[in-house]
């Protein structure tokens, strides 16, 4: 058979083409912000209990207020950036992550499940979460923090085209 | 009722119910004592204090013998033309059926007592269960010759029709000389670790310092009368005869015996064990491809370990457990041709690599170059805190292979494409290539860290239902991966690249 390079012209893999909900900023603050919490919770506690020096609480208060403002400030603004999905007539496409970022596609034949999943923080923020299953236990679609709506048209799109494909998916 | 005694060969219209082999009556109640033997032991010295107290060890063990007993009275086994139902369970009744087009493994084991009473324990793989870790349906035992007549009659139901089937063809068995490429293997280092870790566990719980006592104590003395060098070099010595003795026994009690046959329908049949029996059987629509493998001291001796990459079979560590073993420990060539001809004569198997950018042999050496740096920094670390010098002995070496290591894992990665076939080899001290139909591949996922993305590199991993569900391709161009992808499931990226036109070209 062939090489790669010759089998297909150099291509360059664009992002999906959608967001996901505008809301999903604010719901991935919230669900950073427990972790803030035990941790100035934690230093409270060992501040408490070292009896230390005044200069000392105002540099690790002021350091890790600083730590969790930038992270509670960017990372989902970052994420909201990396974070898409695209349904194509072949195929499944999603991006997702921050610092290790990670493009899935799967062919719409493959697929063998489609589910939907909302926690309660994301019920409050009227998101959903839709997980596409293929055979492979290691390739498992994610599309987080959709909008509701979008999230059930796209189950509906999904399902209604591969039950049209027989056979296991392997 | 009778023990499963009908000709299965014949479609099984008949919706009769079989019971397992009855001499499965003789094993159940040692297995189950020996399962319950700490409880045993327990009631044992709870009782002692007491007159009755042994009466109350000997009514356990009958009971714990007696309950042993329903697991045969309450299996039933359904075997129709559509369908195998097993029921099971006293208190839980549980009834597993699976549709026959769904079986795509039947596993034949054979512990001692099995052997000795001519029994065999049937586990029939679905796929899917498996990997959920569940296992597939297992009839717990039968007689060889009706196990046998049910694995062929659930794998090749044709074969009835066909009066004179041709015999199994043989593709490979033991070499006895492949037995010396057991301490190569280092699997005895697992068993090493194992006893390690038992002893010390003994010694915490007991508060008893076992190197001061029996024959441990000699040898301790011995140590401490001798020099720092005379000591390492004879500790050093008696971990490697170790490890070569355990690995040797291991290679002979998991592969004694070893024969890969194909069956005419072209199922492949592997037989193995010296003490446990097991017979293996894959059908050739769920053999998606093979894996080579080899630990870093069996690439030394020019060999490798050979495994099939199918649906329905576990994997995971302790290959010679997982069921999927195409070939023992043998020499390069032997798996390769093996491996070759499982997968119909493929030059896939030895087919020359690409290699990748220049930019994926920085990567390997830097994170070689990491490594080794952590593990040298602990080493002097503990040398300093510990004040010794020895911990500084592994700290250099770790620094010293660094770079060997770096360049050699470049020099092992790599992909093609071949036959429809998907290869993608990398890894130093476990080198590991893997031939995957590309029509078993069910997706991709395209992975980047952020220093990867600066590099321009990708690493792409082919998702399958198979063997171990993905396989990567380790720091490929990103033009590159998706090509490749694009090349192995086409139209699959319809819409989704860029017109190639104000792009460079990547032909190298």
């Amino acid at each position: 058979m062939t090489t790669p390079e010759a089998a297909a012209a150099p291509a360059r893999l664009r992002a999906p083409a959608n967001l996901v909900s505008r809301r999903a900023r604010a719901y991935w603050a919230v669900r950073a912000l427990p972790l803030w919490v035990v941790v100035a919770a934690a230093e409270v506690v060992v501040l408490l209990a070292t009896d230390a020096s005044a200069t000392a609480v105002t540099t690790v208060v002021a350091v890790s207020a600083a730590v969790a403002l930038a992270h509670l400030l960017v990372m989902p603004q970052w994420r909201y950036r990396v974070h898409r999905w695209e349904l194509t007539e072949t195929a499944v496409y999603t991006q997702a992550g921050w610092f290790r970022q990670e493009r899935r596609i799967a062919p719409i034949t493959r697929i063998q499940t489609v589910d939907t999943v909302r926690g309660p923080i994301e019920q409050l923020f009227g998101l959903a979460n839709v997980t596409v299953t293929t055979a492979s236990a290691r390739g498992p679609i994610l599309v987080h923090a959709l909008d509701l709506a979008v999230a059930e048209r796209l189950v509906a799109t999904l399902t209604d085209r591969a039950q049209l494909d027989g056979g296991d998916g392997t | 009722m009778t023990a499963l005694d009908v000709p299965l060969q014949q479609p099984v219209a008949d919706a009769a119910w079989h019971r397992l082999s009855p001499r499965m009556l003789l094993i159940h109640p040692i297995l189950e004592l020996g399962r319950a033997l700490p409880a045993l032991v327990g009631i044992f010295f709870a009782g002692s204090g007491h007159d009755s107290g042994h009466y109350w060890t000997l009514g356990a063990a009958g009971l714990v013998m007696l309950y042993s007993l329903t697991r045969w009275f309450t299996t039933r086994l359904q075997v129709t033309e559509q369908s195998v139902t097993l029921r099971h369970g006293l208190v839980r009744r549980r009834t597993v059926t699976t549709s026959r087009d769904r079986i795509r493994t039947v596993d034949l084991t054979s512990h001692l007592l099995h052997r000795a009473l001519g029994l065999a324990r049937v586990v029939i793989g679905t796929g899917t269960n498996d990997r959920k870790g569940r296992g597939g349906l297992v009839l717990d035992g039968l007689t060889v010759g009706v196990a046998r007549r049910l694995r062929d009659d659930l794998l090749h139901p044709v074969r009835a029709q066909a009066p004179a089937a041709a015999p199994p063809v043989e593709l490979a068995r033991l070499d006895r000389h492949w037995i010396g490429y057991a301490p190569f293997t280092l699997s005895g280092v697992i068993t090493g670790v194992v006893i390690w870790g038992l002893f010390w566990r003994i010694q915490g719980e007991s508060r008893i310092d076992l190197l001061r006592k029996g024959p441990l104590r000699e040898v301790t003395d011995w140590f401490t009368a001798r020099s720092t060098g005379t000591a390492v070099v004879v500790l050093v010595a008696a971990a490697v005869v170790f490890v070569a003795v355990t690995s040797t026994v291991g290679y002979v009690l998991a592969f004694w015996n070893f024969r890969l046959a194909r069956h005419p329908s072209g199922t492949l049949e592997v037989t193995r064990g010296l003490l446990t029996t097991r017979a293996t059987s894959i059908e050739r629509r769920r053999l998606a491809g093979v894996h080579l493998s080899a630990p870093l001291p069996l690439r030394w001796v020019h060999a490798t370990r050979t495994t099939a990459v199918a649906t329905g079979l576990r994997t995971g560590r302790g290959s010679e457990r997982g069921g999927e073993v195409l070939l023992p420990p043998a020499p390069a060539h032997v798996a390769t041709a093996v491996a070759t001809d499982v997968l119909d004569g493929t030059a896939a198997v030895s087919v020359a690599l690409h290699r990748h950018p220049r930019a994926a042999r920085r990567r390997r050496m830097i994170r070689s170059a990491v490594g080794a740096t952590v593990l040298a920094a602990a080493g002097v670390l503990s040398a300093v805190l510990a004040d010794t010098t020895w911990p500084l002995v592994p700290a250099a070496v770790a620094l010293a292979a660094a770079v060997p290591i770096g360049l050699d894992r470049y020099a092992n990665l790599g992909h093609a494409r071949a036959d429809g076939y998907l290869v993608t080899q990398f890894g130093s001290l476990v080198r590991r290539r893997s031939v995957l139909a590309e029509s078993a591949v069910v997706g991709w996922t395209l992975r980047t860290t952020f220093l990867q993305r600066r590099q321009g590199l990708t690493t792409l991993v082919a998702t399958t239902a198979a063997g171990a569900q993905g396989y990567p391709v380790l720091d490929l161009a990103g033009d590159d991966a998706v090509a490749l992808a694009d090349a192995v499931t086409p139209g699959l990226f319809t819409g989704l690249v860029h017109a190639p036109a104000a792009h460079r070209a990547t032909a190298r």
